[in-house]
């Protein structure tokens, strides 16, 4: 390895441009003045005023932030919980039943949701939407959360114990800052799952409700026009300053120690 | 009546046996000491003191109050654990907080209390600090601040110097020494290391496999172990399986295999024994070329075997004419010599006074 850095770099550069050109690609093409994603033209914003008047476009986003929020709020609650039950009281059961949403196919788990909803009942759109993200983002939460406390110094709950907090206590001042981490990194998983997901939404999406990446689909089934670019370089963007956000909040998840 | 009594109590794990019906009763105001080798049971018994575990049998009464079913948090004991536990996302200033934060001292009072803990433990200035920023002892002496500030009735501390280096050690103990003393809160100490066990404690208490083999003050422990597994425990020792030959008031004649006669002071509990262990530390044998000190009733010619030079002593490994090897320990003290006596080869007489040995009966 030492001798031949360059082997390495080579492998390393054409990685990266395997993973980010294609991603280029639609970024450049989103300014690019043409209907076609064929050759560049000249510069132009357009595509993006495009976005703001499709009203279609703006209220899949709105759903899809909306269903995002509180999909990873719950899911991060209901996540830490399990990931702190499944670590605390070594369940064995609970990890399986917890990992199982993500293990399946998710054509799987969209078939089985549908059929649970009719069954009950519920008129499909957003609250079904957001049922069936929180099923899947759960467990990402809870696996993030429980391996940040396995990470954790026992002896570091009993000391809080030892001076005279109460298990609330030693859990809220102690245990809870120290996972703060895993926890901000799985509720952001758990947001960009839930934004990008399209086979889950598809099925559980009913008639109505229509999301970022249901449009997109939408959309493609036509062509491939620069306003696909244009919305695909936006989520992008979120994406990115969310990232940005979170190696911030809690740069050790990130960094590695 | 005593502070801490601990009262035949009894830890499981399936069917292994870490804790065996141990008792002891402890003062206020002591530095008593838990010793034994890794796997004795020494952190099982804290854990239960402290109250992260619950004993399967017997009793564990502070201060006139039985334990059982009270959370360490409710109890005045405080620990200082191996790893010293810091929280690392508190400052050493929040560390020390905590426990008077818990206990709901006054928020005017905490950052008086916490400097004069800071200064208890020659901290001052490091308030700032995270536990990731401080050496190993000043970790150490955060731990113990965070653990005295609210003045607890009891301090266990389980190994708390084993991580340091041997210089760092000497002065933390000397340190510990003199913070017990200050404070006057009793300490429970557990550590295998017998040296420094000796140098802290009012009292030890020597465990084995779970049982205590023997409580009592350093200076006893030392000279008058009462069985071969604290003989062999806590120093250097040669011990010689014995039979006894002839026993004539204060005086026992041994029989030792490869060595020959052997004469000692008898022993409390000694009268109509037969068989035994001679224990012999190797500080109390005289060595030279021809032994010049007529004290010594026990005489043996041999040759040096093998040494072991360790600065200050040098451990000569003699062999008799009889075949058995005794080890002998000579102070490097002769003013210009910069290591041994003896080579090996050398033809040598050793011996040792009636009451250098220590009869143990079996
Ligand atoms: N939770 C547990 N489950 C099963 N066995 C245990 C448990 N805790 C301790 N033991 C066993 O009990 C025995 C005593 O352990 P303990 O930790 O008290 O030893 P120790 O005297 O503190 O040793 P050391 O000096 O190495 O710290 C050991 O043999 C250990 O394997
Ligand atoms: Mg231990």
């Amino acid at each position: 390895m030492r001798r031949r850095p360059w082997l390495v770099w080579t492998a390393g550069v054409l990685t990266y441009l395997f993973l980010y050109v294609p991603l280029i690609i639609v970024v450049v093409y989103s300014f690019n003045d043409s209907r076609l994603n064929a050759e560049w033209v000249g510069f132009t914003t357009h595509w993006y005023g495009e976005l703001l008047r499709d009203e279609q476009m703006i209220e899949a986003a709105w759903n899809s932030l909306l269903i995002g929020v509180v999909a990873s709020a719950v899911s991060t609650v209901l996540g830490t919980m399990a990931g702190y039950a499944i670590y605390r009281f070594r369940l064995r059961l609970l990890p399986i039943l917890v990992v199982m949403p993500i293990a399946i196919p998710e054509i799987l788990m969209g078939v089985s949701l549908l059929i649970f909803f009719v069954m009950l009942n519920l008129t499909l759109g957003l609250v079904s939407i957001i049922l069936s993200h929180i099923a899947f983002c759960v467990g990402f939460v809870a696996i993030v959360v429980r391996s940040r406390l396995s990470g954790m110094d026992e002896s570091l709950i009993e000391a809080a114990r030892d001076l005279g907090a109460t298990p609330v206590q030693a859990f809220r001042l102690v245990t809870l800052p120290l996972i703060m981490p895993g926890i901000v990194a799985g509720a952001l998983m758990a947001f960009t799952l839930s934004i990008d997901d399209f086979v889950i939404t598809f099925f559980t999406a009913g008639v109505d409700s229509v999301t970022l990446p249901l449009q997109i689909y939408s959309m493609i089934k036509i062509a491939v026009t620069p306003e696909v670019n244009a919305v695909s370089t936006l989520l992008m963007l979120l994406t990115l300053v969310l990232i940005v956000i979170a190696t911030r909040l809690a740069p050790g998840s990130f960094r590695g120690k | 009546m005593a502070l801490l009594e601990i009262r035949s109590v009894t830890r499981r794990f399936r069917d292994f046996v870490a804790v065996d019906g141990v008792s002891l009763s402890i003062q206020a105001g002591e530095f008593f000491t838990l010793l034994g080798p890794s796997g004795c049971g020494k952190t099982t018994l804290l854990r239960m003191i402290a109250g992260f575990d619950q004993p399967d049998g017997g009793q564990i009464v502070i201060d006139g109050k039985d334990m059982a079913g009270v959370p360490p948090e409710e109890r005045n004991v405080h620990t200082v654990f191996q790893s010293y536990a810091l929280f690392p996302h508190m400052t050493v200033e929040q560390n020390i907080a905590f426990p008077l934060k818990m206990s709901r001292c006054p928020a005017g009072e905490i950052g008086a209390r916490v400097r004069e803990a800071l200064d208890d433990v020659s901290l001052l200035g490091m308030e700032k600090r995270f536990p990731n920023e401080l050496s190993g002892g000043q970790r150490q002496r955060v731990a113990v601040a965070r653990a005295l500030v609210n003045r607890p009735k009891l301090l266990l501390l389980d190994e708390p110097l084993a991580a340091l280096d041997a210089k760092l050690k000497e002065k933390m103990q000397l340190e510990l020494i003199a913070l017990q003393k200050e404070v006057g809160i009793t300490f429970i100490y557990v550590t295998h290391d017998q040296e420094e066990a000796l140098a802290l404690s009012h009292r030890i208490a020597v465990m084995n496999k779970g049982r205590v083999e023997q409580l009592d003050e350093p200076a006893v422990l030392y000279s008058a172990p009462k069985n071969r597994f604290v003989a062999d425990f806590i120093g250097e020792c040669n011990l010689l399986d014995c039979t006894v030959a002839l026993q004539d008031g204060g005086t026992l004649d041994l029989d030792v295999a490869q060595l020959g006669r052997v004469r000692a002071a008898g022993v409390e509990g000694s009268a109509g024994a037969t068989q035994g262990t001679l224990a012999l530390r190797p500080e109390k044998v005289s060595i030279a070329r021809a032994l010049a000190d007529e004290t010594c009733v026990n005489r043996f010619r041999g040759k040096v075997h093998d040494y072991l030079y360790t600065g200050d002593v040098t451990l000569y490994i003699v062999e008799v004419e009889g075949g058995r090897r005794i080890e002998v320990m000579l102070p490097n003290n002769a003013v210009g010599r910069s290591s041994k006596f003896f080579e090996p080869g050398d033809a040598v007489e050793i011996g040792w006074r009636e009451d250098a040995g220590h009869f143990l009966r079996d």
